[in-house]
């Protein structure tokens, strides 16, 4: 499944298609091993010069049964479609592939140039000004998503914190490992809910490792995978999260920036008003929830579903949200 | 029975097999859990170091925070999961987080010594 031969001749048909009869296909190439998508880089060289793009999909060209909060690839399209209309930095879709065509379940984007990996973002001195501007970026960019209009949105997951809560207690409990640090967070949380905010549209994993970044700034937000109806602050909050700052803790918003001038920035391109101490509750969540999701990834290596060593070992770091959740416990009121 | 070699010593032989022999000579994702599976015995030898000692001095803060002995750790720690989720100890309970952040300090210790949360508790 997902060999380059199975697709590169409705590629290439496509790309005729579209840029015109002479347009080729050189330099088809699969990216990521993702276990829910295919990504592919290929580009189109046509008579008005090349063009660098990106394909999504289905494994094998097939949705299979998706976890159950994932979108659909089209829903994805749809959205870097309404995202962009409202201003945000996305990669411009080209074409959308249904189910069942010679492609199969997919689309076609721009490949946008840049770097994705949070510690070359953090470290190179290539990004040095764009560590400058990224924060106001940022602020920017999830005020303008949070804008969307909802109206006009294919139909998404509604998922507030109260039902993160549930979903994630329910599977932690599944597993009967009692971990009292993860108990704590738990218990705390519900009891110290924030009334709920007015629901948008999430983007649900904004953060280094998601975003392009290039010499300038922000230049794409991608992987809309996870998107759904939930609270602004579920976004700020993940970018904050300590796992995301990859080793710069001193700097809460993703390891390169302070959260005032995030929410300044925010509150500025017509996002609402939050301070610091509203971010908490749900930085707290972030990290609750990764842990839980670290023994989501354990649990597969022990039913015998992922054999690997990586699936093994992943289970030994549900200590480091223990962590980030204790000191985050240790924080609070700090900036309340 | 016997320790010569420990199990210290097989599992540090085997991780400098990994290390020496068989990792230079992989590439991509072979190379990649190569270098996990180094980590992972890595994790074991930390683990074999300090867990008696940390474990011991777990159980103790537990059966102090409790006011109850129990054979293990393990069944102590149900208990104190039972605590918090009824709302019997909550986050104002004197010593919990004090426990609690000695025993995850000592879990990372073993697990990821690295890790930039890890620096931050212990500052």
């Amino acid at each position: 499944m997902g060999t380059g031969s199975e697709i590169e001749k409705p590629l290439a048909a496509w790309a005729a298609a579209h840029f015109g009869a002479g347009a080729r296909l050189e330099a088809l190439k699969r990216l990521s091993g993702g276990a829910s998508q295919e990504t592919w880089a290929f580009d189109v060289l046509a008579e008005d010069g090349p063009h660098p793009l990106i394909l999504r999909r289905a494994p094998g060209g097939v949705a299979a049964a998706r976890s159950s909060e994932a979108v659909s690839l089209a829903t994805e399209a749809a959205l870097l479609g309404a995202t962009s209309a409202s201003g945000v930095r996305v990669p411009a879709v080209l074409h959308v592939s249904p189910p069942g065509s010679d492609i199969g379940e997919a689309f076609v984007m721009r490949r946008v140039t840049g770097e994705t990996l949070g510690r070359k973002i953090l470290r190179d001195e290539e990004y040095a000004h764009a560590r400058t501007k990224l924060t106001r970026d940022c602020g920017e960019a999830l005020a303008r998503i949070h804008a969307v209009p909802v109206a006009g949105l294919p139909e998404l997951p509604r998922s507030l914190g109260e039902d993160q809560i549930a979903k994630y207690e329910a599977i932690y409990r599944g597993f009967d490992l009692p971990r009292p640090v993860l108990e704590l967070a738990f218990a705390w949380l519900k009891a110290n809910a924030p009334a709920p905010a007015v629901p948008v549209l999430v983007h649900g994993d904004f953060r280094l490792g998601n975003l392009i970044v290039d010499r300038g700034g922000l230049g794409a937000v991608l992987d809309w995978e996870l998107a759904h109806i939930g609270d602004p602050r579920e976004d700020i909050a993940w970018l904050c999260v300590n796992s995301w700052r990859f080793g710069h803790s001193e700097k809460r918003v993703g390891g390169f920036g302070e959260l005032p001038e995030l929410l300044d920035a925010y509150h500025a391109a017509g996002g609402a008003k939050f301070a610091p101490a509203d971010i908490d509750w749900w930085e707290m969540l972030g990290s609750l929830k990764w842990g839980v999701m670290c023994m989501i990834m354990y649990s597969a290596y022990k039913t015998g579903a992922d054999p690997s060593v990586e699936r093994a070992a992943i289970g030994r770091r549900v200590s480091e949200n223990e962590i980030d959740l204790i000191n985050l416990f240790e924080g609070l009121g700090r900036h309340a | 029975m016997h320790d010569a070699p420990s199990a210290k010593e097989l599992i540090e032989a085997v991780k400098a097999f990994i290390d020496k022999t068989a990792a230079p000579q992989l590439t991509g994702h072979a190379a990649f859990h190569a270098r996990v599976a180094s980590n992972a015995l890595a994790t074991v030898l930390r683990e074999l170091d300090i867990r008696p000692q940390a474990e011991a001095d777990e159980k103790a803060r537990l059966e102090s925070l409790l006011g109850k002995t129990a054979d293990s750790v393990t069944a102590l720690n149900r208990d104190l999961c039972e605590a918090i989720r009824s709302g019997a100890v909550n986050l104002s309970t004197s010593g919990l987080l004090a426990h609690l952040k000695s025993t995850t300090i000592a879990q990372l210790s073993v697990d990821q010594p690295g890790y930039s949360g890890l620096k931050t508790a212990t500052r």
